[in-house]
């Protein structure tokens, strides 16, 4: 219970400092951005999702949903730090299956391998959206995404995981192949978002998920070497 | 509690990846429910998040 409970501990101090440090670029960098593109959201055409799910995808104007402000920060904050200590357990477990980090360096590195998994992928097919903007189905977009991010993270892994060339094509050829197949387009991409405030949208978000990234691959790395007696000292081999 | 003596040559690298794998599977799970859920309360709640994280929200 022990390897677990230290676990969680080690993820739990980073996701919460990573998560209030993306707070603060977000309330800084994108959330004015997407405040700005939801005057456009009354003058947008019925949210065509494909199948023409318009009906659904209105949020249902009955549901509770926090106040504009200070409310809606902190919900936003709260997502981030529970989000952050999520993918805080996911990089841990992986790390140390993988024999622990050493160190904030290494932690860093780490870090650049969520980001390419959870950014920089999924983005190439399905770039941050604003609202407003329209998209194809939301469940084929969740798959695709789902996908590509196992699909990157298994290729990543082969490559740096197997000291074998065979091995590592295939690693290549797991990146590559989602965006063979591609991620589902909506119909149209008309939208009343402005172009360019949808280009600095997407720099923004990618731009702001790698510092979460590195925070929180750093953060990591840092506190696991206060307590390595915890999780035992890093080796190099597969656990 | 927290020695080395715990872990190290105790412990195998096999009775570690249990727990592991547990510690992923519970990100995983507060991944899926805070960045995919449908339910309008948590959407609503980290709808700036979503688009801020670029999952597949709207």
């Amino acid at each position: 219970m022990s390897v677990f409970r230290n676990a969680v501990f080690l993820a739990a101090i980073a996701g919460l400092f990573a998560g209030i440090v993306m707070t603060g670029l977000q309330s800084f960098f994108t959330v004015p951005l997407i405040l700005q593109a939801e005057t456009y959201e009354a003058a947008a055409p019925a949210h065509d999702h494909g199948e023409g799910a318009a009906a659904d995808h209105h949020h249902d104007e009955e549901a509770w949903a926090p106040a504009d402000g200070a409310e809606r920060t902190f919900y936003t904050a709260l997502a981030n730090i529970v989000t952050g200590i999520g993918f805080g357990l996911l990089l841990v477990a992986v790390s140390e299956i993988a024999g622990g980090i050493t160190g904030w360096r290494q932690g860093l590195v780490w870090g650049f391998a969520g980001f390419a998994v959870f950014t920089l992928a999924p983005g190439l097919g399905l770039p941050p959206e604003l609202p407003a903007m329209p998209a194809a189905n939301l469940l084929a977009r969740q798959v695709w995404w789902i996908a590509t991010v196992g699909a990157t993270a298994a290729g990543l892994a082969l490559i740096a995981f197997r000291r074998s060339l065979p091995l590592a094509a295939l690693g290549l050829a797991l990146i590559v192949v989602p965006h063979v197949v591609g991620a589902p387009q909506p119909v149209s991409h008309e939208t009343p978002v402005p172009a360019d405030l949808h280009q600095r949208f997407v720099v923004t978000v990618t731009v702001t998920n790698l510092l979460f990234w590195a925070v929180l691959g750093a953060a990591t790395g840092f506190i696991r070497t206060r307590f390595s007696g915890a999780l035992g000292t890093p080796q190099n081999s597969l656990a | 509690m927290n020695t080395s003596t715990t872990f190290g040559a105790v412990e195998s690298a096999k009775a570690r990846v249990l727990p592991l794998l547990m510690t992923g599977l519970l990100g995983v799970f507060i991944i899926a429910v805070s960045g995919f859920a449908q339910m309008d309360v948590v959407h609503n709640a980290g709808h700036d998040y979503r688009h801020s994280m670029a999952f597949p929200c709207h």
